[in-house]
């Protein structure tokens, strides 16, 4: 927050170097609607508070084994209208979907319903304890087991683990079944292959699930070096991590002799589903050899990201993995009831190769409730329609930007859910970074930059299918002006942006003095 | 559809500029055996909002919804009152429809949220520095054990018996497949927790202890002494807490020397869900360590004007730079929850905190003396803070919990459960009471929990 003008102010009119009459100066730093405001730890106090309860008696007697908390903790309160507006006057320093285009590449930043929203909400799913008596939430076992089915047949799967909280939590998840089966048949293998233009979390997964990482070279198309990945296959091979559509919008269209070639040599083919939207009702990844895919429940099934979660990302898994995957999960039996098998139902439900747990409870409910509600919205019609439409929009976008954009696998075909771009052409320093910020101002949240990997200062377009064509169209217009800037290498744009809450942050200072917490 | 603004004319129109006929052209490139003809059969097709709201109406309606009954249930999940004000902000759009503040200019909302949530965090735990959290408690539990075996090096952790089994399931489960070694054990049914034994398992081959506070069965120690013996031995303290609403009234584990804190947040803002999606808090007593956390990190910095700014910072830790040298594999964590975590610790403040959980420890004493007056029914803690173990006097809790919802009591959860196979455990009750608890609901649960007691063999 800027410090206020000492009284006796009077405004000032700020002047830029080219002459232009940028308004005044104002005594509080705000502008208008764009307002400041000031840390929770400025404006709270020790003896506010915005609940009532009762005051704490003293003399009470307690029995805290003699741990009574007597220091002062350090924590500051507000009342209720203090709070709300706080938090409301953050909220507006954030882009979110709901304010505008977010083609935030390889996130699938899609509309959320709000019928989900009010769904998630019913006490009947909202206010139900892990715990209770599995005879007093059938319904909600029920939702797990109705979107597990959906899922299951989605993809022409074998079975799903439903408990991992997010999407590397998924392909942990996915990765632990594969070590589980190979320690099963005692098979030592422990490389695991991943493509250069793969996500970060598909290497740091498999070296937290304990496998050797090495890389597989991509083909000048875009597409994973399948010659490559052939001549490296062998008895120490565990298992190929492939991102398909791959993170650089393309299809990997010879995925399947792919996974022939990995089974044929004793391995496991693990699929990053983080781009399924793409191909949900199209395609289904069982029909293309695939032993476990995550599905980012917050990605293609519209749940909110919430400013970095909670995600949700359950696993499904082929016919030789799903014996391994862990608990808890539902099962349905003759009789109409759903059982949560756990560690002690394991054997009852025949599922006694479980790897074990991944976290204390069932999953992500809130998502679970979310998720299947908009399935069912969607319907398998409005499911297919949606990747035919999000992949529409995408190559509409590629289509209308080749010309001036450098578009590196534009000549491979079509893309899929979304377009890349690199930053070859731009003149006199200026980089993708510039771009982005340039299309902060023009009212965007920028694409994915500098990821993948692969292509030179990568932009990376998602429009997703939740985008008019009248949102596509401007969104176009201002994308080319703001390239057309950097091609022809405009200074201003390294300044950019101009007309957010901040301008550009010093991350390096952030990263060399990190100030983690509020100190005073 | 109503979720899908294209029309058919737009359809063709964009179609025509990309110089494909059909949309199937753009879907080449999956091998032709392998596509659809049309929507995968044996699906329902779409439907409206009131049809669909029909259907998951009918599926919550076949659940007892705790708050509808005398409720006793705890276990790391706590039914807490959330202020109507905390919904309403996380409902925002520019806070639900946002994600990870990649881009901080236009994301300062969520970046000076989440360094108040440290802030808040960090000082309750007593700690340095807290991340921006981690997806529930005992995911948090793990990624503290694999922290510790990075600083020290040493591949041993020692987990207390009375730490959550859950937890402890999920630390062994990631530990057989690191290669990790995890001492674990079985908890001791004694009034108060026993440490001697624990602190006799620590060696020089450990990284570190877990222990829970308060603990699985709701008593309450004095950790010093395990800090003090881990240091000695040169590994470190985890202390985990599911109950977050007790530090509020108890010493925070950083006073204690704990060296890495984790635990779950759901009690504050973010309500039972089935559970998920909770909100897995960490931290760290020791700034040093920061390098060595996982999860996000909110700093401050200044923008190219002066002034103050928020950034995701010393993301060379992250798996998005680091790759597989990463501390962590996690990208996404719980940001909304942590939103509501937030706003509610924010409406409490320090003397919230503190009424409220004295108001939880209070009634918790209440229906203690209470339930003890149950014949046959005993109380194994000396110390507690809202949850504590009743013994059964050999009546097998699990058939008694299920007596009580069939008599519209939600009683507790029986530890047997938790801990199946485990012959002692079987006659143990685990009973969480919060400022949500009446003194009418202790009343009932009293008068069932005898009838049930009385009418089971």
């Amino acid at each position: 927050m800027n410090a206020p003008n000492k009284s006796g102010w009077k405004p000032e009119m700020q002047v830029a170097e080219d002459g232009f009459l940028g308004g005044p100066v104002t005594s509080t730093g705000n502008r208008g609607l764009m307002l400041e405001e000031p840390l929770l730890f400025e404006i709270g106090r020790k003896d506010v508070t915005g609940v009532d309860l009762p005051e704490v008696d003293p003399a009470a007697p307690t029995r805290l084994g003699g741990l009574a908390r007597e220091e002062a903790i350090g924590l500051v309160g507000l009342t209720e209208p203090e709070t709300v507006r706080h938090y409301t006057r953050l909220s507006r320093q954030n882009y979110g979907i709901d304010l505008g285009f977010f083609p935030l590449g390889s996130c699938t930043m899609k509309h959320n319903p709000r019928l989900n929203e009010k769904m998630a909400r019913l006490p009947g799913f909202a206010d139900i304890h892990p715990l209770q008596p599995v005879g007093t939430v059938q319904g909600a076992l029920e939702v797990i087991n109705e979107l597990a089915h959906w899922l299951i047949t989605l993809t022409g799967m074998h079975g799903v683990a439903m408990s991992p909280k997010a999407g590397a939590h998924g392909e942990l998840c996915g990765m632990l079944c594969i070590r589980a089966a190979l320690e099963a048949r005692g098979d030592k293998r422990d490389v695991v292959l991943v493509p250069e233009s793969a996500h970060g979390t598909n290497p740091a997964t498999a070296a937290f699930a304990g496998f050797r990482v090495e890389d597989i070279p991509a083909t000048p198309e875009g597409r994973v070096d399948v010659a490559a990945l052939r001549a490296r296959l062998g008895p120490d091979v565990a298992a190929v991590m492939i991102t398909n559509p791959n993170t650089c919008g393309l299809f990997e269209k010879d995925f399947r002799e792919m996974a022939d070639a990995v089974h044929a040599a004793g391995g496991f083919v693990y699929c990053d589903g983080a781009n399924f939207n793409a191909i949900v009702g199209k395609v289904r990844p069982g029909d293309l050899g695939v032993d476990a895919m995550h599905i980012n429940l917050h990605k293609t099934f519209s749940t909110p990201h919430g400013g970095g979660g909670p995600g949700s990302g359950p696993v499904v898994l082929s016919e030789a993995l799903a014996p391994f995957g862990p608990m808890p999960f539902t099962a349905r039996t003759a009789d109409g009831v759903v059982h949560l098998v756990e560690e002690e139902s394991a054997a009852e439900f025949g599922h006694t190769q479980a790897f074990g747990r991944m976290t204390a409870f069932h999953g992500q409910m809130g998502m679970f409730t979310r998720a299947l509600t908009y399935i069912l919205s969607h319907g398998a019609d409005g499911l297919k329609q949606v990747a035919e439409d999000a992949v529409l929009n995408a190559n509409y976008i590629l289509r209308n930007m080749e010309d001036i954009l450098h578009a590196p696998f534009a000549a491979s075909g079509p893309c899929m859910h979304e377009a890349l771009f690199g930053d070859k052409d731009f003149t006199n320093g200026l980089s993708t970074l510039d771009v982005a910020k340039g299309l902060i101002d023009e009212g965007y949240h920028p694409m994915t930059v500098y990821f993948p990997l692969v292509v030179h200062g990568a932009m990376l377009v998602e429009p997703t299918e939740t985008e008019s064509k009248a949102a596509i169209d401007q969104f176009i217009t201002a994308f080319r002006g703001v390239v057309e800037r950097a091609l022809e290498g405009d200074e201003a744009l390294k300044q950019a942006p101009y007309y957010s809450p901040r301008r550009r942050l010093d991350e390096t200072g952030a990263a060399r003095k990190p100030k983690l917490a509020y100190e005073g | 559809m109503r979720y899908l603004p294209l029309t058919d004319t737009d359809r063709q129109a964009m179609l025509a500029k990309i110089g494909a006929s059909d949309i199937d052209d753009l879907f080449i490139d999956v091998p032709e055996v392998a596509r659809l003809d049309g929507p995968i059969q044996g699906l329902p097709m779409h439907a409206s909002e009131m049809a669909v709201e029909r259907h998951m109406k009918k599926l919550a309606a076949k659940n007892l919804v705790a708050g509808e009954v005398p409720f006793f249930l705890g276990a790391g999940a706590y039914r807490h009152h959330v202020p109507a004000s905390v919904d309403t902000i996380i409902q925002r759009g520019e806070f639900l429809t946002a994600y990870t503040p990649y881009q901080p200019e236009i994301a300062q909302g969520t970046l000076q949220m989440l360094f108040e949530f440290q802030t808040q965090v960090a000082r309750f735990y007593g700690c340095a520095v807290a991340n921006a959290s981690l997806y529930d408690g005992s995911t948090a539990c793990w990624e503290a054990v694999a922290m510790a075996t990075r600083v020290t090096k040493r591949k041993r952790a020692v987990l207390s018996g009375a730490l959550h089994p859950h937890y402890a399931q999920v630390v062994k489960t990631m530990a057989h497949f690191t290669g990790d070694e995890i001492a674990d054990a079985l908890p001791a049914i004694t009034p108060d927790p026993e440490l001697s034994g624990l602190i006799g398992r620590i060696d020089e081959e450990t990284a570190c202890v877990v222990v829970q506070y308060p603990d699985i069965l709701g008593r309450i120690a004095d950790l010093t002494p395990i800090a003090e013996a881990a240091h000695a031995k040169g590994a470190l303290l985890v202390v985990v807490n599911t109950e977050p609403v007790a530090l509020g009234a108890i010493k925070s584990p950083g006073e204690m020397g704990a060296d890495i804190v984790v635990g779950e947040g759901q009690s504050l803002g973010v309500g039972l869900q089935f559970g998920g999606p909770y909100l897995g808090l960490f931290a760290v007593r020791d700034p040093k360590h920061v390098r060595q956390m996982p999860g996000r990190l909110c700093g401050e910095t200044t923008d190219a004007e002066g002034k103050r700014g928020f950034v995701l910072t010393l993301s060379t830790r992250e798996q998005h730079i680091r790759r597989e040298k990463a501390t962590s594999n996690i990208c996404t964590n719980s940001g909304l929850c942590a939103l509501a975590f937030t706003v509610h610790m924010t409406l409490l403040g320090e003397t919230g905190l503190r009424q409220l959980a004295a108001e939880n420890h209070r009634l918790a004493c209440l229906a203690a003396d209470r339930l003890a007056k149950v014949p046959g029914v005993e109380v194994l803690n000396n110390g507690f803070f809202n949850e504590f173990t009743l013994m059964l006097g050999g009546k097998p809790a699990r058939e008694i919990i299920r007596d009580l919802a069939d008599r519209g009591v939600l009683g507790g959860v029986s530890l047997g459960r938790l801990y199946p196979g485990v012959e002692a455990l079987e006659h143990a009750l685990l009973v969480a009471v919060t400022e949500t608890t009446t003194e009418e609901d202790i009343e009932r649960l009293a008068t069932e929990l005898e009838a049930a007691i009385k009418e089971t063999v």
